[in-house]
This record gives C-alpha cells, structure tokens and sequence, in this order.
C-alpha cells in the first residue's frame, strides 16, 4: 500500500522533472533574477485553460446568439461573470507578462547559444498569444468586439499583393459577419490552444536541456555553483508565485469587470473606435505612415530582427546579469526614457505638420513609407556605431539599446492611443471633453 | 561491428537518402492535400456569402426630395445619396476606405468624419483628410420616371472625383 501511494507519488514529481531538469543551480532560484514571469505566463494559461473550458459551456457561437448567451453568463448563470472577468484579465496580464518575459530574457542575455531554438518558440508563443486575445475579443459580438475586429482585418487588406485575398479568407466574406465570428471561434477554441500546449511543453523542456535558466559563464565552466535539488526548491517557489498571481487574478475579477457594450450594429460605428491595447502601437503607426508599412512592412521588419537576434554573434549580454553591467544598466534607463520622450516629440512634431488639411497624393508611399524607414534604419546604424566604435560598448549592449528602443517606442504609441486620442482621433487631454 | 552500422547510419547511401527524398516528397504532398481541404473550406464560405444576384435595386426616392448641396442617409440601403450642386446625383458607400468604419454626414461641418481615425471626405466623397488613401466607393445611379434608384450589388472604386460619375437627368 504505502509502497504504491509512493510510487504515484514519486511518478508525479517524475513528469515534472520532464519539463524540469532534476537540479538546478542555485544562484538561478533568486527572484530578482527571472522576476517569475514565465511561471506566471504558464499560470495564466492554465487560469485562462480551465475558466475557457467553463465559458464553452454558456456560449453560443453564432452572430444571432452570442451576444444574448454573454447576457446569460453575466446575468443569470451562477459565477458566469466572475468567470468570464478571470478569463479577461487573464488573457489581458498573459500579454502584458509575456512582453516582461521577453524584455527579461534580452536583458539578462538568455538568448544565448544552446537557446536559440528556445528564443524561436518563445516568439511563436507569443504571436499566438496575440492571436488568441484578438480571435476572442470578437465573440462577444459586440459594440467594441465588432469594429475592433472591423479595424484589425481592415488593415490586413493593405498588405500588398495577398492582402485582399487574407481579408476575405478571415472574415469568411465582405464584411465582418456571421462567417467571420465562425472562423474566429475555431482558431480561438481549437487551433489556438492545442498549437500552443504543444509549443509551451517544448518551450519548457528545451528550458530543461539547456540546464535551467542561464547562469554566469564561469560558473558554468566551473561547475562551481552549487545544484540543489529542482523537487522542492524550484517547484516550492513556482507554486507560491502562482498561486498568489491567482488569487490576485480571483480577487480582481471580483471588482473589475471585462467590458461588455451594446450588440454590434454593423451600420453605426461608436464615437471612438479603436484597435485592442496590444494593437494600438499600430493604429498609432497608421495614423502617420502609409498602411503598407504601418501594417506590413514595420512589423515584418520588426519580427525579422527578433528572430534573426540571437544568431548574431555575441549579440546576447553575459547571461544572469542584468543589464550585462552597472554601465550598460545606466545606458538601459537613459535609452528608455529618451526613447519615450522621443516617440512623444515625433508624435506632436508630425501631428502639427499634418494639421492642414492634406490630400493624400500619389507620393506618399514615398513620403510616409520610404522615408521614415529609411530614417528609422539610418538612426539605428547610426545608435549602433556610435554605441560601439565611438563609446566603446559591446555589441550585446547595442543589441539591448536597439530592443528597447523598440519595445518603448511602441509602448509610448499605445498609451498615447489608448489615454489621449479622442473622437475622431484627435490628440486630447484624458481628463478633456470628448475624450477617451 | 555495431560502430560499422552507426557510420552507416550517419551517412546515408544513395539508395536510403532516395527512400528519404521520398518520403519527405510525399510528406509535403499529405500536408499540401491537408492544407487544400482547409482552404477550400474557407473558400466555400467566401463563395456562399456573395451575393447571387448580379444587380440589386434599391429605391432612394422622388428627384425633388434630394436639394442640391445636400447629402441623404438611405437606411434600407446603407448608402448616402449625395446631390452636387449642380444637380448630380453620387450613391456613397458609408465604408470608410481606410479601414472600413462606418463613416456619418456632419451637417454643420458638411463632412463625412470617420470615427475611427479621422478621415473627413467632402460632399463627392473626395478624401479631405488623411488617412483614408482614396474616395468614398460609389453605386451605380440611375433616374428612371423622377426616381433615384441604386444597384447596391457592387461597389465601384476609384482614385479621384471627377464630375463624369455623377448622374443626371
């Protein structure tokens, strides 16, 4: 009897040491370090997981139904709105650590060799991620859920040469409608999660072949740093994490409720309409580039790069120090805050010069697309030379510079979307009439 | 012996590599095959959802109705009808063409103002105002015994006004 109580016992922990490795250095156990978040990631995708299973009960996917059987969740079912709330912070704080997770992972150099592939996936997670908060911020078929959706899929028809094609492919038709909300349920139920359970436990048993999280180069070719046992000195401090991230999720979802406006009217557009947080950096983009680049050719850029980093030679800082150094911590902050400030002075500068009533001319592909890219490209070989032959930094250092750069200028973007763009898109004070 | 068969292994023969040629040709035609049935699926969808008739008529009303200078929301249409001052008539498409917003008429501005970025288009649906990279689409618009009818079937693109598009008695 005990034997056996043991040996389920002893098979349990055996499957996590699948995904773990079965010790782990122990400087790497340090909070401040890893902060926690890809822990709190796989939390969030289990919170998301089983409150998902609960939601697929109540409602019903079709244009006519759907928003009634929301109706129901929140007003009648027992628990439907405190889960539906868990289900949309959830999704919400997923992207919003998982961007950390990323910005973690640069900073401490943890793309390095042996963790290339690893870097790849964790992208993968990411964009799907990204899709599945979109794929569901339709199915309530509502007021915000439809032109949100109208927006996003509009901007895929910029796309050059398959761009209408992919338009017509997601919304199922013209319009969005019916079939779109068809399309959206299957990638947000099915496709969505099954690709991602499968990439999240490659993701984290290639974190187990790589020997737990990076530490120090000398001590890995020492082997100086002492291992300590993964069962229960990692697994103890992943469970206090999320456990606390769920019972704030829990709590929170009990004050805060998701959004939920008037059935969609496909005939009426709300007084602002605007693109989800995480989208909003690009409805920015679009407000003063051309769509082609706003939509295709930045994020394309973008995305190359990312996944081209760490096969850059020592592009990655010496793993488990932040910032590498004190110097490149100091050469961190300073790029951030100009980066901010920076984003906002463009921001205006282009907002005043655009004020008059411009006609858009043939030549703005020119003006609006191949210029400001090129700008933007000469600005970072110009960061990147300067950094490195003038003021002697290392070329991992440059490489943080440049994904910070990123990261906070499309930050800067969507709070200026998010807090101080009111009808009609016009800059505005948050606290203004007609604001947001 | 067995170090023989793992160099073997390592590298393999013309014949093994032609088997794996093979088998990763076909392969690539099992997920092709899978991928054609996905898209044909998504394709039937796209196909069903186009309308079936080649013209669809709706009637906006009597000619004196629309005065010059004025714009008129067609609701069982979803379509403005614009009247120039010279008499035209233009059927509007209320899809803004940045990114498809639906766009209302601005009485006092004598506007179309999208809510969602910002585009204002003028009475003919010429772009005043960026974003929106090119006019309002228009119907086709005809006058038959003093009755503006539009044929809602297809909208038209084009690049710029110009006063040809306008119908008239």
């Amino acid at each position: 009897m005990i034997s056996a109580t043991i040996k389920s016992r002893r098979s349990f922990s055996d499957f996590l040491l699948h995904l773990h490795p079965p010790s782990v250095p122990e400087a790497t156990l340090r909070f401040t370090l890893s902060w926690g978040l890809g822990g709190m990631a796989a939390t969030l995708v289990g919170l998301l997981f089983s409150t998902g299973v609960l939601l697929l009960l109540v409602y019903e996917p079709s244009a006519e139904r759907a928003y009634a059987s929301i109706q129901t969740l929140t007003e009648r079912t027992p628990f439907g709105l405190w889960v539906r709330n868990i289900h949309h912070w959830s999704a919400n704080f997923l992207l919003a650590v998982l961007l950390l997770h990323l910005l973690r992972v640069v900073l401490t150099g943890a793309f390095g060799s042996g963790r290339r592939l690893n870097w790849i996936i964790g992208l993968c997670v990411f964009f799907l991620a990204l899709a599945a908060n979109f794929t569901g911020y339709l199915l309530p078929w509502d007021q915000l859920a439809y032109w949100a959706v109208t927006i996003c899929t509009g901007m895929l028809g910029y796309i050059p040469v398959c761009g209408s094609w992919l338009q017509g492919l997601f919304r199922g038709g013209g319009e969005v409608g019916a079939p779109t909300l068809a399309n959206f349920f299957v990638l947000h139920v099915a496709f969505i999660p099954a690709s991602l359970f499968i990439l999240l436990l490659w993701h984290f048993w290639l974190v187990r072949r790589a020997g737990g999280l990076a530490q120090p180069e000398e001590a890995e070719r020492d082997n100086a740093s002492s291992r300590v046992p993964t069962m229960p000195n990692l697994i103890a401090r992943e469970g206090a994490v999320g456990l606390v991230l769920i019972a704030f999720v829990m709590i929170l979802s009990i004050f805060l409720n998701a959004p939920l406006l008037e059935q969609a009217n496909p005939g009426m557009s709300p007084a602002t309409a605007k693109a989800p947080w995480y989208f909003l950096g690009f409805q920015e983009l679009l407000l003063h580039l051309h769509p082609v680049f706003a939509v295709c050719v930045w994020p394309l850029l973008g995305v190359a790069v990312l996944l081209w980093l760490p096969f850059w030679r020592d592009s990655a800082l010496p793993p488990a120090t932040w910032f590498g150094s004190r110097r490149g911590r100091t050469l961190a902050l300073w790029t951030a805050v100009g980066a901010a400030v920076a984003t906002v002075l463009v921001i205006l500068a282009d907002n005043l010069l655009s004020r008059p009533s411009e006609t858009f001319a043939v030549n703005t592909l020119i003006t609006r697309g191949l210029i400001p890219t090129l700008l933007l490209m000469a600005l970072f070989a110009g960061f990147y030379l300067l950094l490195v032959v003038k003021l002697n930094y290392t070329r991992a250092e440059a490489v943080m510079v440049g994904v910070i750069l990123m990261v906070v200028a499309i930050a800067a973007c969507a709070v200026i979307g998010y807090w101080f763009r009111g009808a009609g898109m016009v800059l505005v004070w948050p606290w203004a009439a007609g604001g947001p | 012996m067995s170090e023989t068969t793992l160099a073997e292994n390592r590298t393999p023969t013309g014949r093994r590599r032609f088997l794996n040629a093979v088998w990763a040709f076909f392969g690539l035609i099992a997920a092709a095959e899978f991928g054609w049935v996905g898209l044909s699926f998504l394709n039937s969808r796209k196909e069903r959802n186009r309308p079936v008739e080649t013209e669809r008529v709706v009637t906006a009303g009597p000619l004196e109705r629309f005065k010059p200078g004025t714009v008129t929301a067609i609701p069982n249409g979803g379509f403005y009808l614009a009247r120039l001052e010279d008499g035209g008539f233009l059927a509007l498409s209320r899809t803004c063409t940045h990114l498809g917003c639906s766009i209302p008429w601005n009485e006092e501005k004598k506007q179309f103002i999208c809510p969602c970025h910002g585009s204002t288009f003028d009475l003919t649906g010429e772009v005043l105002t960026a974003p929106a990279p090119r006019p309002l689409d228009i119907y086709p618009t005809r006058i038959e015994n003093g009755v503006v009818k539009v044929d809602m079937a297809a909208p038209r693109k084009r690049e710029r006004f110009d006063p040809t598009q306008a119908t008239r008695l």
